[in-house]
């Protein structure tokens, strides 16, 4: 099947019920997506399908076919997504592990709501799992990114 | 991670050695020339060998390696001995080599030392990362790293020039004398070259310009695109991915299995049997985990097979009704209890706990003709290397470990018996391939080496005015030591440090004249390990628990009563003091919220916190968080805030959410939606306060983690009247 990541597209021999995570990793070589539980629970693996933030370890990769598909190495070339540079500007990452799918589930919300309150984020932020404590840092993120233009 | 020092009959790592005396011993400090060019500084640890009688440090001839690198493209890359794992060392020990070194700090670069003896830990004598030790324990190796290969860039730089050492200065990365200026880079082959100076003394602290000062991560450019490899991202060609069936019981052992039908499922290579149990090897992950679905096992049960948690709570109940053995005894706490005007106290509990890091564990093993190369995240390099270097009948030196960036350690990867590399090693030996072994999150989840459940039961007696008279007190629960190459750390009565860390050292206990602290070890055969903050998650919860309860007795103002308890020890004084102020202690608020505090000493640091709690359909909610810390010189202040906030928000996890369980020797939770863990909409507003201070370093990755319980526990009496004494809180 063929799949299109980060604007360009792939061909991959993958069973229809593979995730999408694995697809990405092993097949396709792309790491930045991370495993962490493999049922939808902590966020570790959020991508963008047509702009939408999903869970790629419980979304099979024959529903991504025909879609487009966001990683965070397609996100920006040089880190420069308004998340990105929050992130860095407020020093959220500690082992950061979880933050591939922190920053692909912000960079979801702050392109459908410009300036998204405690509510929203708490919606949006609050699947995702950091083990390391840097909720109240991307809480601040969140908003500060809002601020640098979302996109 | 517990600090196996002996001779002490606490745990906790004293940062005695930290301090600002220059290096002056010859033979400390050996340099040699790169290929490629540049200066390489190394150090060996004299006297750093306090393990070999255990023999897991590899002895033999010292090999240089370094700390520091200096490129002649000027830029200087340090060579990190700990491993980071989110707790901010790769800033900050750079930070400690930028102080003296006098360079341009746009031009480190960071990287994992390999696993090797001249990267041993200064006190422990292993390389390894734990304990919060990592920066009181580098805060003189770091420093003379940059201080020694500053005067050698002076030096050069004073041949070149003409003139004598002392009219030139090092700033932002190069040397300049009057008119002339040469970069680090630029002198590097001619520093290389140089004797190392007998002795070169560190900057007066009043001189500093980095340490103190607050310094942005210099990992965030690859952890916010992706690029940051972790144990997980290794990938090259061949590579086959692994996972393993493991007994569903603790020790359990495979009778029987059949692996035709996990052969046939498509990208599956290998079945093979391994110590542990039965490795399905796969060209990926996800085949890896569809072959062990089909594969038939027969286990044969182990000594844990019928451990059931509910069980063993009551049993632990009841030892803890009997003295056990004494840790601690002073007076007539029998008399003095009966004597009482007045007695608190009552039964506490703690469950077993998974780290659950969120990266899951894993380990890649590559096996070659005459060595081994192994990736992966670990707190515990030399173990490790040594591990899979006996399993492989090889010299440690022949393992060759790279050490990946860990995604949360939390303890987990510092495990004496090495169980996730040896695991792997067995793998790809048996596979005769180079396999990535994974586990899964509930592999991860049912893996074992928990934090130990504990009970602690304890009565104080105050007199008629509220004054300490008694404090009786038993712990019950397993040695973390015992059964490992640190058993012969214990102390000769058997009690494990980490049973009563925090408790037998309590300030609080020695103000009360008759005493007793007693210790049963039982061993249930459940792993077990240090857990981020190891015995203090458990007693810090008791005593803070205990002194808020007396402090009720007492008619008296808990932060008041403490302060009064404290009186001769100024450094939980500061940080309790500053809590208390920065949360405006006393002060109404809103109904259907109250404070609770707590004040702990672990690590070598002082942390005090105030939690503001409401209850919200029967939860307990944390709303805010005010903290203050002593923890010495603050390196880094902002990973002093984000290590608090860290801390706060493991220990919060264990406060109200996280438990593990066992019935019939089976681990009942797997995965996030059974063990819950706190998640952002949980997250209080957290606020954290340095005490200032010139005292040498402490710890920070674990200080901030044993007060959160209690303080929210003594928020809740506040609230309800209801002490809760079990964690985790439920009302």
């Amino acid at each position: 099947m063929r799949l299109m990541v980060n604007g360009v597209a792939h061909d991959v021999d993958a069973p229809a019920d593979m995730p999408l995570l694995w697809v990405l990793r092993d097949l396709l070589g792309m790491t930045g997506t991370k495993y962490g539980c493999g049922m939808g629970l902590c966020g570790a693996c959020t991508v963008h399908i047509d702009g939408e933030p999903r869970r790629s370890c419980s979304t099979n990769v024959s529903v991504a076919e025909g879609t487009q598909i966001t990683t965070i190495e397609g996100l920006s070339d040089d880190a420069s997504h308004p998340v990105q540079q929050a992130w860095a500007e407020l020093d959220v990452v500690q082992c950061g592990y979880c933050q591939s799918g922190q920053i692909m589930a912000a960079a979801a919300l702050v392109a459908s709501d410009a300036n998204p309150d405690d509510a929203a984020i708490e919606e949006a932020m609050t699947g995702l799992i950091c083990r390391c404590g840097t909720y109240d840092a991307i809480r601040a993120a969140v908003k500060r990114a809002a601020e640098l233009g979302g996109r | 991670m517990r600090t196996p020092k002996a001779g002490r009959p606490d745990s906790t790592p004293s940062p005695e050695t930290a301090g600002n005396s220059a290096p002056s011993r010859r033979d400390f400090l050996k340099t040699s020339a790169v290929a490629g060019g540049g200066l390489v500084i190394a150090f060996t640890v004299p006297g750093a060998k306090r393990l070999a009688m255990a023999g897991i440090v590899p002895t033999g001839a010292f090999e240089p390696n370094a700390f520091l690198r200096i490129g002649t493209d000027d830029t200087v890359t340090v060579l990190l001995a700990h491993s980071e794992m989110g707790q901010g060392i790769w800033t900050s020990l750079p930070m400690l080599i930028a102080e003296e070194l006098e360079c341009d700090w746009s031009k480190i670069r960071v990287e994992h030392a390999p696993a090797a003896p001249e990267y041993a830990h200064t006190a422990y004598g292993l390389q390894a990362t734990g304990g919060s030790t990592t920066t009181w324990s580098e805060f003189d190796r770091y420093r003379q790293a940059g201080a020694t290969a500053r005067a050698m860039l002076v030096q050069a730089a004073a041949e070149r020039f003409g003139v004598t050492p002392s009219s030139c200065r090092a700033e932002n990365g190069a040397v300049v004398a009057d008119e002339r200026r040469a970069t680090f880079g630029e002198l590097a082959e001619a520093a290389a070259a140089l004797e190392a100076p007998e002795s070169v003394p560190f900057k007066d602290p009043k001189d500093w310009t980095v340490i103190g000062t607050p310094r942005m991560r210099l990992d965030t450019p690859e952890k916010t695109t992706g690029r940051a490899k972790f144990g997980m991202d290794v990938q090259f060609e061949g590579l086959l991915t692994a996972v393993v069936a493991n007994s569903p019981t603790f020790g359990g052992s495979v009778r029987s299995f059949d692996a035709t039908d996990a052969l046939a499922v498509p990208g599956v290579r290998h079945v093979v049997q391994v110590p542990s149990g039965i490795a399905v090897v796969a060209d990926h992950f996800w085949a890896a985990t569809e072959g062990r679905k089909a594969l038939k096992i027969e286990w044969e049960p182990g000594r844990a097979a019928s451990v059931d948690t509910d069980a063993l709570r009551a049993e632990y109940l009841e030892l803890a009704a009997t003295p056990g053995v004494t840790a601690d005894e002073a007076g007539d706490v029998a008399g003095a209890l009966a004597g009482a005007a007045t007695t608190i106290g009552g039964e506490f509990s703690v469950p077993y706990l998974a780290h659950a890091t969120m990266e899951p564990l894993n380990c890649t093993v590559r096996i070659g003709s005459d060595g081994c190369e192994i990736w992966t995240g670990t707190q515990f390099q030399t173990p490790d290397q040594g591990a899979a270097a006996a399993i492989l009948g090889l010299a440690p030196e022949q393992v060759k470990l790279h050490t990946t960036f860990l995604g949360g350690g939390f303890g987990r990867r510092a495990n004496p018996a090495s169980d996730f590399v040896s695991q792997a090693v067995h793998v790809a030996k048996a596979a005769g391939a180079p396999v990535k072994t994974v586990l899964t999150r509930e592999d991860d989840t049912r893996a074992g080496y928990y934090r130990p459940a504990f009970v602690h039961s304890a009565r104080l007696g105050l007199d008629a005015d509220g004054r300490p008279v008694a404090w009786d007190h038993v712990a019950v629960g397993q040695s973390i030591l015992a059964g490992t190459f640190f058993e012969a750390m214990l102390p000769e009565n058997g009690i494990d440090p980490s049973s009563v860390e925090g408790l037998t050292d309590s300030p609080y206990l020695a103000e009360f004249p008759n005493r007793r602290v007693g210790v049963h070890t039982p061993d249930p055969g459940v792993p077990v390990l240090w857990w981020r903050s190891v015995g203090h998650t458990h007693t810090a919860f008791a005593v803070e628990s205990l002194i808020d309860e007396a402090a009720h007795a007492a008619g008296r103002d808990p932060f008041e009563y403490r302060r009064q308890m404290l009186a001769n020890h100024p450094r939980h004084l500061g940080a309790l003091e500053l809590a208390a102020e920065k949360a405006d202690w006393g002060s109404p608020l809103p109904a259907g919220q109250a404070r609770g505090i707590a004040v702990h000493e672990s690590f070598g640091s002082f942390v005090a916190h105030v939690a503001e709690v409401s209850v919200e359909d029967g939860r307990i909610r944390v709303n805010r968080v005010v903290s203050a810390v002593d923890c010495g010189i603050a390196v880094n202040p902002m990973t002093i805030d984000a290590q608090l906030k860290g801390a706060i928000t493991f220990g919060l996890s264990a406060t109200l959410h996280s438990s593990l369980s066992m019935k019939e020797g089976r681990v009942q939770e797997s995965n996030f939606h059974d063990y819950q863990v706190l998640r952002l909409s949980g997250m209080p507003a957290v606020e954290t306060h340095i005490v200032p201070s010139t005292d040498p370093p402490g710890g920070i990755g674990e200080p901030g983690t044993p007060p959160i319980a209690p303080a929210v526990a003594n928020a809740v009496f506040a609230l309800t009247g209801r002490r809760l004494r079990d964690l985790p809180l439920a009302l």
